[in-house]
C-alpha cells in the first residue's frame, strides 16, 4: 500500500481531512456535523497517514499519545459540565456567552467545549487502536 | 440551624479533603513540620463542633444540609446530636494529635506527603459518616472510610503482608458496606424514611415491620464487619501492618467504632426487641472473650493492643445490646474512655518501636530512664484502661457493673464475661505500659532515647485527658456523656457517676476485676505459652478461612471461565448472534407481536437503485473469493445504507454511517491481515450452513423487529419537544447534535467514557498479542 503516489498525497490528504473535521465539528450545532463525526473523520485521516507513511511519523506528528488525547477529551467534557456548578444549575446545563474576537461577535458555550471533548475522545481512541494495529502490521 | 452556621458546618466537613489536597505540596515545602500546619484543619473543625455543645446539652438535635439530587429525594445532610458531636470531637481532636504524631513518626519518609493526604481524607470520611443524616450521605462516607483505610493499611505497598492486609480489610468491610446498603434500603422501604432524623421520628414503625429481622441482620452485617466482631475480627489485627499512627487512629480510636456508632445510632428504632437483646450481647460477649484470650497470646505491643481493641469493641456491642439505660451510659463512657487510652497506648507502642527499634514485649525493658515522658503517658493511659479510680476508665467500669449485676442467669453470665474481659485487658494494658519500661535495661536494636515533641505530645495529652475528664466529671457528663447517652437511648438520660468510690456491688466487682487483672499480669508469660499451645492445637482460624474462601472463589471463577471462555473467536461470534436472534425472535413469537405484512412500497427509481447496490454488496460479500475482498464488499452495502439515510433526510446519520463504514473497513482489514488467516475460506459446506442459518436468523430478526417498531403508533412527544426547543433553549438548529451535546449530555458523557475504556481495552489486547508473537502465530 506504500506506493509513491499514495505516500506523496497522504500528508496533504490528512491535513485537509483534519481541517475538514474541525470544520465539521464547529458547524455541528446548526448544520449536519458535530464532535462524533468530526472525530471519526480525523481518526480516518490519521489512519490513512499511518497506512501510507508508517506509524512513527503519525506518532511524531500527534506529539501526545492518542490515548492521552482521548483522556483529555473526557476530562474536558466533564469539566464543561462542572462549570454549571458555579451558576447553581444542574450538571451539564449549557451555558452561553458571546465574546468579541477581532471585532466579530463569537458565541461561546460549554456545549462547544463538551463537543470538542467528544471529538478528542473519538479521535484519540480510534487513532490509538488503528495505529496499534498498523504498528503490528509493519513491525 | 442558621444559614451561616449551615455554611460553616459544610465547610468544616469539606476542610479535611481540602487539607488532603494541599498536604503533599506543603510537605514538600516544610517536610515533617507540615504537620503543625495540617493539624490546624482538624483543630479548627474541633473548635467548630464545640460550638454546638451548649445547644446539644440542652437536649436539642440540629439538622442541616443541602439538596443533592432533588429528583431522587437525596440530600447531603447532617444530624448533630450528642452522639454525632461526641464522635466528631473524638475524630477531630484525636485526629489533630495523630497528624502531629505522624509528622514525627514518618519524619524523613519520602512519601510523608501522601500519608498526610490519606489520613486527612480518612478523617473527612469518618467525620462525614458520623454526622450524616440522609442514608446516602451515610453510605457514601461509610464506603469512603473503607477505601481510605485500604490506602492507609497498604501504605507500605512494597510489602506483600501490607497488601494482603489492605485487601482483606477492604473485602471484609466492603462486603459489610454492601450489607449495610441493603439494610438501609430495606429500612427506607419499610418506613418511608430515608434519613436518620426522619427514621428517629417513626417510633415503633420499624420494630413492628415484617422486614424487621431482615433489616436488623443486614445492618448488623455492616456494623459487625466494620467493628471487627467475631467471627469477622481477623482483619483488624492484620491491619496492624499499617504505620502506627494509622493503627492508633483508625484501628482503635475511630474507624472501627463506626460499627458501634451505627448500632448506637439505630438503638432507638431497632433496639429493645428480643432479637436485638440476644444477637448483640452474644456476638459482643464472644468477641470480648476471644479478643482478650488472643491478646494474651501476642508478644508484639501493637498486636496485643489490637486484640484488646477487638475485645473492647465486643464489650461496647454487648453493652449497647443489653438494652438498659445504665448499660447505654456504660457503653458511652467506655467508648469515650477507650478512644483516649487506646489511642495513647498505640502511640506509645509506636514511639517505643520508633526509638528503640523493637516492639516485642519480651525483648524490651528498662526504658523508663531513657524515655520518661513516654513512660508517664503510658502509665496514665494504662490506669484508665485498667479502670483504676480517678481515671475515666474507672467511671466506665463502675457503670458497666452497675448496669449488668446478678439479676438472673443471663445477666450473671454477661457480668462474668465482662469481668474476665476487663481483667485480662487490665493485665495486657499494664503489660504494654510497664514491661518495656521496668526491669533491667535490655539491649535494643537502636539506642533508645526520648522522642521529639511531635511524638510524645499526642499520647501525653490523651493519657492526661483520661485523668482530667474524670476529675471534672460533672462538666464532662453535662457536655458529652449525658447528651450522647440520651441520643443513644432515644430519651433524656443524665449520667451522674463520679470518681468518688461508692461502696456497693459495682465497687466490689471492680476490686475483684483488678485483683484478677494483677494475677493475670503476673502470670502473663505462662498464659501466653498456654494460648500458643491451644491455638496450635486448633490450627484453624477465620484468618485462614478467609484465605481458603478467597482461593476457593478464584478456583471457581477459573473453572467457570474455562467452561464459557473457549478462546475461539468463531464460538464467541456464534454465541453472540444466536443470543441476539433468540432475544429478538422469541418474545415476538411468544407474545404474537409479529409485524403485519406491509404494503408494497412506492419508491422513486433512484431509491431502488441504491437498494440494489446494497443487495449487490451483500451478494458480493458471499461470493467473494478471498477475505479482503469480502470486507471491502461489506463496505459497499454500508455505503448504500448511508446513501439511503441521505435520501430519506437524515444527513447526520448518513454522515456518521459513511465514516463508520470507512473506518470499520480499514480496521477490519488491518485486523484480518494480522490474523494470518489463509486468504480464502476452506471450511467444508456443512460448517458454512450453520453460519448461514445463524446469519439468516439474525437478519430476519432485526428486519422483523424494525418492521414491527414502525407499525406501532409513533409517539411524537419527544420529537416535538426537541423540534420546538432546540433553537430556543439550546441555541442550535441541528437537533441531532443538540440532543447529543445538550439535552442528553449526561448520556453522551457516559458514552464517550465507554468509547475510551473500549479503546484502552483493545489497545491492551493488541499489546498482549504483540508481546507474544510466537503464540499469536500459533493461534492463527
Amino acid at each position: 500500500m506504500r506506493t509513491l503516489i499514495f505516500r506523496t498525497i497522504a500528508p496533504y490528504l490528512t491535513s485537509l481531512m483534519v481541517l475538514f473535521s474541525i470544520f465539521v465539528l464547529l458547524r455541528g450545532h446548526n448544520d449536519p456535523g458535530g464532535g462524533f463525526i468530526g472525530g471519526l473523520i480525523a481518526a480516518s485521516a490519521f489512519a490513512i497517514y499511518g497506512i501510507a507513511c508508517g506509524v512513527s511519523p503519525v506518532r511524531r506528528a500527534l506529539y501526545f499519545h492518542p490515548m492521552a488525547i482521548s483522556g483529555f477529551g473526557l476530562l474536558l467534557a466533564a469539566l464543561a459540565g462542572w462549570l454549571s456548578l458555579f451558576f447553581d444549575v444542574p450538571f451539564l446545563t449549557g451555558l452561553w456567552t458571546t465574546v468579541s474576537i477581532l471585532g466579530l461577535p463569537v458565541d461561546l458555550s460549554t456545549v462547544l467545549f463538551f463537543d470538542i471533548g467528544v471529538y478528542l475522545v473519538v479521535v484519540g481512541s480510534i487513532t490509538s487502536i488503528a495505529l496499534a494495529l498498523e504498528e503490528r502490521e509493519h513491525g | 440551624m442558621t444559614a451561616d452556621s449551615q455554611w460553616l458546618t459544610f465547610l468544616a466537613l469539606m476542610l479535611p479533603f481540602a487539607a488532603a489536597a494541599v498536604a503533599p505540596f506543603l510537605t514538600r515545602l516544610l517536610h515533617h513540620n507540615a504537620a503543625w500546619v495540617l493539624a490546624l484543619a482538624p483543630a479548627l473543625i474541633f473548635l467548630h463542633f464545640t460550638g454546638f455543645l451548649g445547644a446539644i446539652a440542652d437536649g436539642q438535635a440540629l439538622t442541616g444540609g443541602y439538596a443533592w439530587i432533588p429528583s431522587l429525594q437525596v440530600d447531603f445532610s447532617w444530624y448533630l446530636d450528642g452522639l454525632s458531636v461526641t464522635f466528631a470531637l473524638l475524630i477531630t481532636g484525636i485526629g489533630a494529635l495523630i497528624v502531629l504524631y505522624s509528622g514525627g513518626y514518618l519524619k524523613g519518609h519520602e512519601q510523608q506527603g501522601r500519608f498526610f493526604s490519606f489520613i486527612l481524607m480518612f478523617m473527612g470520611s469518618m467525620l462525614g459518616l458520623v454526622v450524616a443524616d440522609s442514608f446516602l450521605t451515610l453510605f457514601v462516607f461509610w464506603e469512603l472510610t473503607s477505601i481510605t483505610s485500604f490506602l492507609l493499611i497498604g501504605f507500605d505497598h512494597s510489602r506483600a503482608a501490607s497488601r494482603r492486609a489492605a485487601l482483606q480489610a477492604l473485602i471484609v468491610t466492603g462486603m459489610g458496606g454492601l450489607s449495610l446498603l441493603a439494610g438501609l434500603l430495606v429500612i427506607w422501604g419499610a418506613t418511608g424514611a430515608n434519613s436518620l432524623s426522619a427514621l428517629m421520628a417513626t417510633g415503633d414503625a420499624l420494630r413492628e415491620a415484617p422486614v424487621y429481622l431482615a433489616a436488623l441482620i443486614l445492618v448488623l452485617g455492616g456494623a459487625f464487619t466494620k467493628s471487627a466482631q467475631f467471627p469477622f475480627h481477623f482483619w483488624l489485627p492484620n491491619a496492624m501492618e499499617a504505620p502506627t499512627p494509622v493503627s492508633a487512629y483508625l484501628h482503635s480510636a475511630t474507624m472501627v467504632k463506626a460499627g458501634v456508632y451505627l448500632v448506637m445510632r439505630l438503638n432507638p428504632v431497632l433496639g429493645e426487641t428480643a432479637a436485638w437483646e440476644t444477637i448483640l450481647p452474644v456476638f459482643g460477649g464472644t468477641t470480648l472473650v476471644v479478643g482478650t484470650l488472643l491478646a494474651v497470646r501476642q508478644t508484639d505491643l501493637k498486636l496485643m493492643l489490637a486484640y484488646t481493641t477487638v475485645a473492647s469493641l465486643g464489650l461496647l456491642v454487648m453493652l449497647t445490646g443489653f438494652g438498659s439505660e445504665k448499660a447505654i451510659e456504660a457503653a458511652v463512657l467506655y467508648l469515650v474512655a477507650h478512644s483516649m487510652f487506646k489511642g495513647a497506648l498505640f502511640m506509645v507502642a509506636g514511639l517505643i518501636d520508633h526509638e528503640s527499634g523493637s516492639r516485642d514485649v519480651t525483648k524490651l525493658g528498662g526504658l523508663r530512664a531513657a524515655m520518661p515522658i513516654t513512660f508517664a503517658a503510658a502509665v496514665l493511659a494504662a490506669c484508665s484502661m485498667g479502670g483504676l479510680p480517678l481515671f475515666f476508665g474507672f467511671l466506665a467500669k463502675e457503670e458497666i457493673y452497675a448496669a449488668l449485676g446478678f439479676a438472673d442467669g443471663w445477666t450473671t453470665a454477661l457480668t462474668v464475661v465482662a469481668m474476665v474481659g476487663n481483667g485480662l485487658m487490665f493485665a495486657i494494658g499494664f503489660a504494654v505500659a510497664l514491661k518495656p519500661f521496668l526491669g533491667a535495661p535490655v539491649k535494643t536494636p537502636k539506642h533508645a532515647h526520648e522522642g521529639p515533641v511531635l511524638l510524645w505530645l499526642g499520647p501525653l495529652v490523651l493519657g492526661g485527658l483520661g485523668l482530667v475528664s474524670a476529675l471534672v466529671s460533672t462538666v464532662s457528663h453535662q457536655l458529652i456523656s449525658s447528651p450522647m447517652s440520651s441520643a443513644v437511648a432515644g430519651e433524656p438520660v443524665t449520667v451522674t457517676i463520679s470518681t468518688v468510690p461508692h461502696v456497693g456491688l459495682p465497687l466490689i466487682l471492680s476490686v475483684v476485676t483488678v485483683a484478677f487483672g494483677v494475677a493475670a499480669f503476673l502470670m502473663l508469660d505462662r498464659g501466653r505459652a498456654l494460648m500458643v499451645r491451644l491455638l496450635n492445637a486448633i490450627g484453624w482460624g477465620p484468618d485462614k478461612g478467609f484465605d481458603q474462601a478467597l482461593a476457593g472463589t478464584t478456583k471457581l471463577s477459573f473453572g467457570v471461565t474455562n467452561i464459557i471462555q473457549s478462546g475461539r473467536l468463531d464460538y464467541y461470534m456464534t454465541a453472540t448472534f444466536v443470543a441476539l436472534a433468540a432475544a429478538l425472535l422469541i418474545p415476538m413469537v411468544t407474545f404474537g407481536e409479529m409485524p403485519a405484512v406491509p404494503d408494497f412500497p412506492v419508491m422513486p427509481f433512484y431509491e431502488w437503485i441504491v437498494l440494489l447496490i446494497g443487495i449487490i454488496g451483500v451478494g458480493a460479500v458471499i461470493y467473494a473469493r478471498d477475505r479482503l475482498t469480502a470486507i471491502v464488499c461489506l463496505g459497499i452495502q454500508g455505503f448504500a445504507v448511508a446513501l439511503l439515510f441521505m435520501l430519506l433526510g437524515a444527513p447526520d446519520l448518513s454522515f456518521t454511517q459513511f465514516m463508520v463504514e470507512t473506518l470499520s473497513v480499514v480496521i477490519l482489514a488491518l485486523v484480518m491481515t494480522r490474523l494470518r488467516l489463509s486468504p480464502t475460506d476452506h471450511r467444508p459446506t456443512s460448517e458454512k450452513i450453520s453460519d448461514v442459518l445463524v446469519a439468516g436468523a439474525c437478519g430476519a430478526a432485526l428486519g422483523l423487529m424494525l418492521l414491527r417498531v414502525t407499525q406501532v403508533p409513533f409517539n411524537a412527544e419527544l420529537s416535538d419537544f426537541f423540534a420546538a426547543n432546540s433553537r430556543v433553549i439550546a441555541h442550535g438548529r441541528n437537533i441531532v447534535n443538540v440532543i447529543i451535546v445538550d439535552f442528553r449530555g449526561a448520556d453522551t458523557l457516559g458514552e464517550i467514557a465507554v468509547v475510551m475504556i473500549a479503546g484502552l481495552a483493545i489497545l491492551a489486547l493488541v499489546r498482549i498479542r504483540s508481546a507474544k508473537p510466537a503464540k499469536a502465530a500459533g493461534e492463527g
